[in-house]
C-alpha cells in the first residue's frame, strides 16, 4: 500500500518525500493541472529537479495532467505530456480521453493512471478507459466502502483512493457549479471557487464570505469563517437554512485504514497540493506512521488518538468525516 | 434544425410522465429522450414502460433515444443499463462512459451526452471513431468554444459524421453526487429517502441567504438555480448547432417549444424572466444573463 503526497512546492515535495512519503504528485505551472492557482506548482526546470530528487530517494513521482483541453490549445496538453516524461516523470494522471490517446500511443512504457476528473465509478466505465492503457484507477469520493470493496473484488487494475483532505462532495470531472457562478470550473480552468471571485464583507458584528457577489455564507462572531467554497455554504431550502450541500469538513479515512488495507488499495492519496510544506510534512508523518502499523499487524491496529488530533487540526473547520465510504454519510 | 426533449430529469408519477408523452407526441417536436438518468430508485417507470412509451412516441412520427443513467454505482445499475444498451431498437444517449463501453464492444451507434467530456475536437474525433454519431456538448460550454472545437481540421473532416446538440432550455445539470440533497433537505439519509423526489416535481429551490436562487436539488443531482434560456440566441447557432434540446418542466414545456420555433431566424424574440440566465452560451459565468 503506498503513501501518496501532494506537492505544490519544490520545499513541498522534499517534505513529503523526508516524512515517508512512497511517491508525491504534481502539476505544471498552467491550466494543464485541477489545482491551478497563482504560485502553485512546477515549471519544466523545477520538474526535472523534482524527479531527480524523488528518484535519489528511491521514490516515485506523479504528474497530474488532469484538465479538459481547450480546442485552441491542445498543444499546451500534448507539451504537458512531452515535458513530464522528458523530466522523468513515473506516472502520468490523466483525464481527457484526447490526452490518454496521445500518451498511451507515444509513450507506452509510461505508467498512466485515470485521475479522478474522469469520474470512473463502476467496472464498466472502468474497462472503457482500458483501451488506453491505464494500471490504476483513482476512484472518485462519491462511493461508498461497501462499493470501493465491490469494486476491489470485480476488477484486476489497481485502484487509488483519497484518504485525507479537502472532500469534493461531487463526482469529480462533473461538477459544473463553479463555473456557474464565476465562469471558471474546475474542468475548464482548474479551480474551484476561484480566490480571485471571493470578497470578505463585514456587516456589523457579521462576516460574509462572497463568490462573484452571491452570498455563500455569513458569520457571527463565535464563528470561524471558512474559505467560500460554494457548495459548503449555508443556503436557504424551504423554511431552513443550513448547509444544504456540505458542512465545510475534510475527508478522514483513518478509522477505514485496516479495511482498505485488507482490499488490496494500492495507493492512498492525500489530497492538498495547494496546501504548505508545514501541512505536508505532518500529514505524511502522520499516514506514514499508520499505514506501517497496519502492515505489521492488521488485526491489532488502532487508531492513535495522536494521528487524530493532528489531522483535526489540519482540517477544515477542524471537523472531519469518513464522507461517502460511510454509507449514512449519503 | 431540429428540436428535441430531452429526458425527464425529475421524478413524476407514472401518469404524469405518461400525460407529458401523449402531449409531446401531439407537439411539434422532432426528437424525444426517454429513460431515468438520475437514480436507479426512482422507479415509476420501468426499462418495459419506456420502451411503450417509445413505440408509441415512434408510431407519432417522433425520432426516440434513449438516455442512461448518469452516475452509476453498483452492479444493479449497470445490469440495467445492459438493458438500454441491447434495447435492439432505438440509439442510447450515453451519459456515463460505461454505456460507451457497451456500445463499443457491440459496435452499436450512441449519442454522447452532456455529462460526457469532450472539450476538444481530438476527443470529438476519438468518440466519432468509437461510434458516436451525435454530440451533446458539456452545459459549460459557450458558443465561441463550439465554434472552436468544429473548426479544426479534425472535426471539420468528419462533419458528416455527427451531429451537433446544445441544451438551451430548462434547469441545467450541474453537477451529481453519492449523497442525495433532496433527502437531506428532509433529514433523511438516502437509504430512507422514501422516494420523496416525487413530492418535488420541479425540485427544491436552495436560496442564498439574501434571496438570490443558487440551485435547485433533485435528488442526488444539482441544477441550475436559474432556468437556462437560450430562445434568443437561436439564429446564432445556425451553421452550428444542428439539434435544440428542451428539457422538460412541469409546466409551460410545449409553450416554450413553439416559442424557440417561431424564433429560429429572430423573428420573434421572447423577453426573459429574471430567473432566466444565458450565460455560459455568451461565454459568461452560467447564472448571468446577457444579449
Amino acid at each position: 500500500m503506498e503513501l501518496l503526497c501532494p506537492a505544490g512546492s519544490m520545499p513541498a515535495l522534499k517534505t513529503a518525500i523526508e516524512h515517508g512519503a512512497d511517491a508525491v504528485y504534481i502539476g505544471l505551472k498552467d491550466e494543464t493541472n485541477a489545482r491551478h492557482f497563482a504560485g502553485l506548482n512546477f515549471d519544466k526546470q523545477q520538474l526535472t529537479k523534482a524527479a531527480q530528487f524523488v528518484h535519489q530517494h528511491g521514490k516515485k513521482l506523479h504528474v497530474a495532467i488532469n484538465t479538459f483541453a481547450h480546442p485552441d490549445s491542445w498543444g499546451h496538453w500534448q507539451q504537458a505530456v512531452d515535458m513530464a516524461v522528458d523530466a522523468g516523470a513515473d506516472v502520468l494522471i490523466l483525464a481527457d480521453i484526447a490526452v490518454l490517446a496521445y500518451a498511451a500511443e507515444h509513450y507506452p512504457k509510461t505508467e498512466l493512471h485515470l485521475s479522478v476528473q474522469a469520474s470512473a465509478t463502476n467496472v464498466a466505465a472502468i474497462d472503457f478507459y482500458r483501451q488506453f492503457n491505464i494500471s490504476r484507477v483513482v476512484l472518485p469520493r462519491v462511493l461508498s466502502m461497501q462499493q470501493v470493496r465491490a469494486l476491489a473484488h470485480s476488477c484486476d487494475i489497481d485502484l487509488e483512493v483519497f484518504a485525507f483532505g479537502s472532500l469534493c462532495i461531487m463526482a469529480e470531472g462533473r461538477c459544473y457549479l463553479s463555473s456557474y457562478m464565476t465562469g471558471q470550473s474546475p474542468n475548464t480552468a482548474g479551480a474551484c471557487s476561484p480566490a480571485a471571485f471571493v470578497r470578505w464583507e463585514e456587516k456589523g458584528d457579521i462576516l460574509e464570505s462572497r463568490l462573484n457577489n452571491i452570498l455563500i455564507d455569513r458569520f457571527a462572531a463565535n464563528e470561524t469563517a471558512g474559505y467560500p467554497t460554494l457548495c459548503k455554504g449555508r443556503f436557504t431550502v424551504g423554511e431552513d437554512t443550513y448547509h444544504a450541500l456540505e458542512e465545510p469538513t475534510s475527508l478522514n479515512t483513518l478509522d477505514l485504514l485496516p479495511i482498505l488495507y485488507k482490499e488490496g488499495i494500492r495507493s492512498l492519496k492525500i489530497e492538498g497540493r495547494q496546501r504548505s510544506p508545514a501541512y505536508v510534512a505532518q500529514i505524511t508523518q502522520v499516514w506514514r506512521a499508520a499505514i506501517d502499523t497496519v502492515k505489521a499487524d492488521p488485526e491489532r491496529f488502532m487508531v492513535q488518538e495522536q494521528w487524530q488530533q493532528t489531522l483535526s487540526s489540519l482540517s477544515e473547520g477542524s471537523q472531519t468525516t469518513l464522507g461517502a465510504y460511510h454509507r449514512k454519510w449519503k | 434544425m431540429k428540436f428535441s426533449l430531452g429526458p425527464v430529469q425529475y421524478f413524476w408519477p407514472k401518469t404524469q410522465m405518461q400525460q407529458f408523452y401523449q402531449q409531446a407526441a401531439d407537439s411539434a417536436v422532432d426528437i424525444v429522450y426517454l429513460g431515468e438518468t438520475v437514480c436507479s430508485k426512482r422507479r415509476e417507470l420501468k426499462f418495459n414502460d419506456y420502451m411503450a412509451l417509445a413505440h408509441m412516441l415512434r408510431e407519432a412520427g417522433k425520432q426516440v433515444c434513449l438516455s442512461s443513467m448518469t452516475l452509476l454505482e453498483a452492479p444493479s445499475e449497470l445490469r440495467e443499463l445492459s438493458k438500454y444498451v441491447d434495447n435492439g431498437e432505438f440509439v442510447l444517449e450515453a451519459n456515463d462512459t460505461s454505456a460507451i463501453s457497451g456500445l463499443q464492444q457491440k459496435s452499436l451507434p450512441f449519442i454522447a451526452g452532456a455529462a460526457i467530456n469532450c472539450y476538444n475536437q481530438h476527443t470529438l474525433r476519438r468518440l466519432v471513431a468509437m461510434g458516436m454519431t451525435r454530440w451533446v456538448m458539456p452545459v459549460e460550454l459557450s458558443q465561441q468554444w463550439l465554434a472552436s472545437i468544429l473548426g479544426q481540421n479534425e472535426s471539420s473532416a468528419i462533419r458528416d459524421k455527427f451531429e451537433t446538440e446544445v441544451f438551451a432550455f430548462g434547469h441545467m445539470p450541474l453537477a451529481w453526487s453519492g449523497r442525495c440533497f433532496t433527502a437531506r433537505s428532509e433529514n433523511r439519509s438516502k437509504d430512507q429517502c422514501e422516494l420523496c423526489c416525487i413530492h418535488y416535481p420541479q425540485g427544491r429551490d436552495v436560496a442564498s441567504q439574501d434571496g438570490t436562487q443558487v440551485f435547485v436539488l433533485n435528488g442526488i443531482q444539482t441544477q441550475s438555480g436559474y432556468r437556462y434560456n437560450l430562445v434568443n440566441q437561436l439564429p446564432s447557432m445556425q451553421g452550428l448547432v444542428d439539434i435544440v434540446r428542451l428539457s422538460p418542466q412541469p409546466e409551460g414545456t410545449f409553450d416554450w417549444l413553439n416559442k424557440f420555433k417561431a424564433n429560429i431566424t429572430g423573428q420573434a424574440p421572447q423577453t426573459l424572466s429574471k430567473t432566466d440566465s444565458n450565460g455560459y452560451w455568451l461565454q459568461l459565468a452560467g447564472m448571468a444573463s446577457g444579449h
